[in-house]
């Protein structure tokens, strides 16, 4: 069932990264968390390093879990994927240099971080 | 002087053959010119006048059958305002359902009157052109007596006052917009299949049954009104649906995949669209006539399975993995979209809450394998945020669905990882684009060059298409005042109107 029209198609790609005023669609996701109701979306520059993702974006949507007091980065076990691989990423490298393109889903996994929430 | 004896009047027969058998056959242009349409969705038909036209009555009886109803409702709505009726429904928490239908729903209806003049014009076959014709009118009436009567709430409640302009930009409306989009601009056969046999046979039980019912039940008696004078056009519009599915279906074996894809791809776009309705059902209604739970038990696992059942004869299959996902959802389904709106209550035009006690202990008895364990304890935590004075919005904004435009807020329950987003990408022209469940991807796969259109509210905020990258430009763009038409339902100015008129 492709497109059917009655003349051509265009293909126009409405997210391309060049109407992003410089900046990359990335989308992060804590493994298993539901506070926070679905994967969150950022325009990030792609030299942004990796480390501030941990330092800025993530507390900014995820303090509101209730892991996210246990959460440390120097200390918790945390898995990294990116677009659906195990990396382990650079922090002082950029975002680009670890692999993150426009419209990357970098999720983080905390095995001793479930996301329980209450009891 | 002479006067001209009167012609004698036509019998019902031949007015009915006149007013609508107003075809011809072209002469000097082309029929696929004049017709552009017919060959484009591949379905083969041979005899046109198989169509069965279920609008079978005469102008004269329509438009009189349609003027009686709407004085009746007119005359409730009159006494509705002038008996302050609004201080009779159940709880000033109920109106912001009506404010999620008025902007969600009605702008649909009326997409579809412009949905349905144009599968008129496009159809070769009279009967079929005529039907259409006559649902784009009902779809016109349905839209203007839904204003009229949600407009008594617009004098005390805030919310009301723009829904044409907040349908065409706030992020979740793009969730019925796009709906309506993606049919209106298929060919006139998906049209058809997408809005009178998806939506109006197959799923029109699941979004009117509960706002009519909950509407009576929390006293709305304007309402209750409009949907039943809504509802002899509804019966009317899902006979269309199922003899338009027949007739595609009877016209030509080599149909029969077609429409088999679309039935698909338009039960798994509405049942997402309904997501809305799920929530409204098992949260904003103060009293709820029944749960969504059970609502799927009945229309979607007894009537939508009977109905393709039916229609196996023509060798149609039930779509059983779709099937099956609506069903291991229908337990998880309105928490779960609820507390996409509890987060992102900051941007929309009506007010959420948590539930309270007696709601919580509704939810558990209604389901009980799934509300206890997966959600009370997640409220029960919002409930001690907002005693803090901590009541949490989200700050940044979600990632969204290619494909039905809903945060990627459901979990994988048939892969028995119910605390887990399901999520699926797909690639297209060297880009990625990300979906929320089989059910969407497929739909994307198979027209990927549609839905890289989709106007994706997060990324046209990012793009610098709506008034401005904070919160706070945004929500002007969106024709929302904020600390009025959005946030908390408690604290809000709907509360201090209720408290006030309620003398309370």
């Amino acid at each position: 069932m492709a497109t059917q029209s009655i003349g051509e198609y265009p293909i126009i790609m409405k997210d391309s990264l060049d109407k992003f005023h410089g900046n990359q669609l990335v989308f992060i996701y804590w493994y298993g968390h539901r506070v926070v109701c679905s994967p969150r979306a950022f325009p990030l520059p792609p030299d942004m390093p990796f480390g501030a993702l941990v330092s800025d974006i993530i507390p900014l949507c995820y303090k509101v879990e209730p892991d996210f007091k246990d959460l440390d980065f120097d200390k918790t076990e945390v898995i990294w994927e990116i677009d659906g691989k195990v990396v382990v990423p650079d922090f002082s490298k950029s975002l680009k240099e670890n692999g993150v393109g426009h419209k990357s889903f970098i999720t983080f996994i905390t095995p001793s971080l479930t996301g329980k929430v209450g009891a | 002087m002479s006067v001209e004896p009167r012609k004698k009047r036509l019998n019902k027969k031949d007015a009915y053959k006149y007013m609508t058998r107003l075809g011809w056959n072209p002469t000097y242009q082309k029929e696929e010119d004049v017709f552009p349409f017919l060959e484009m969705e591949g379905l083969k038909i041979h005899d046109w006048e198989a169509w069965e036209d279920p609008f079978r009555m005469t102008m004269d009886s329509y438009w009189k059958l349609q003027a009686e109803k709407d004085k009746k409702l007119y005359s409730i709505i009159d006494a509705f305002a002038q008996n302050n009726a609004q201080k009779n429904i159940s709880d000033a928490r109920y109106v912001n359902a009506l404010k999620l239908f008025l902007t969600g729903v009605t702008p649909l209806e009326y997409k579809v009157v412009q949905g349905f003049s144009h599968a008129a014009r496009a159809f070769r076959g009279e009967g079929a052109s005529i039907a259409c014709q006559m649902q784009a009118i009902d779809e016109l009436r349905h839209f203007q007596t839904q204003v009229h009567t949600m407009s008594h709430y617009n004098k005390y409640f805030d919310g009301f006052h723009d829904y044409s302009t907040m349908h065409d930009r706030i992020w979740y409306l793009s969730v019925p917009k796009s709906f309506g989009d993606d049919a209106s601009t298929a060919g006139p056969f998906e049209y058809l299949t997408a809005i009178s046999f998806s939506f109006e046979f197959v799923l029109t039980s699941l979004l009117f049954v509960p706002f009519m019912s909950g509407a009576a039940y929390n006293g709305d008696m304007a309402t209750v009104t409009f949907g039943f004078s809504a509802q002899s056009d509804e019966s009317r519009h899902m006979t269309l649906g199922l003899s338009a599915i027949k007739f595609m279906l009877e016209q030509d074996a080599q149909n029969v995949p077609i429409v088999q894809k679309w039935m698909d791809k338009w039960l798994w776009r509405g049942y997402r669209m309904l997501g809305l309705v799920a929530m409204m059902m098992d949260y904003m209604l103060p009293n709820s006539p029944t749960s969504w739970g059970e609502a799927v038990e009945l229309y979607i696992e007894q009537n939508c399975m009977a109905l393709y059942k039916d229609l196996e004869k023509y060798g149609i299959k039930v779509p059983e993995k779709l099937i099956n996902t609506i069903v291991a959802e229908k337990g998880h389904l309105s928490h779960q979209v609820w507390n996409i709106f509890y987060n992102h209550t900051n941007a929309a035009a009506f007010h959420t809450w948590m539930p309270d006690e007696n709601k919580m202990n509704w939810l558990s008895e209604k389901y009980p394998d799934t509300f206890d364990k997966y959600y009370r304890p997640m409220f029960e935590r919002y409930i001690e945020l907002e005693k803090k004075g901590e009541r949490f919005y989200s700050e940044v904004l979600p990632l969204v669905c290619q494909t039905c435009q809903i945060p990627l807020g459901f979990t994988d329950i048939e892969g028995g990882n119910p605390h887990v987003y399901t999520h699926k990408t797909s690639e297209f022209n060297g880009e990625i684009f990300h979906t929320c469940s089989d059910g969407c991807k497929e739909i994307f796969d198979a027209q990927p060059e549609k839905y890289i259109q989709a106007w994706l509210p997060p990324h046209q905020i990012f793009q610098g298409n709506c008034g401005g990258a904070t919160i706070p430009e945004v929500l002007k763009w969106y024709k929302i005042e904020h600390g009025v038409d959005n946030m908390d339902y408690v604290g809000s100015p709907d509360e201090a109107m209720w408290n006030k008129l309620k003398n309370k």
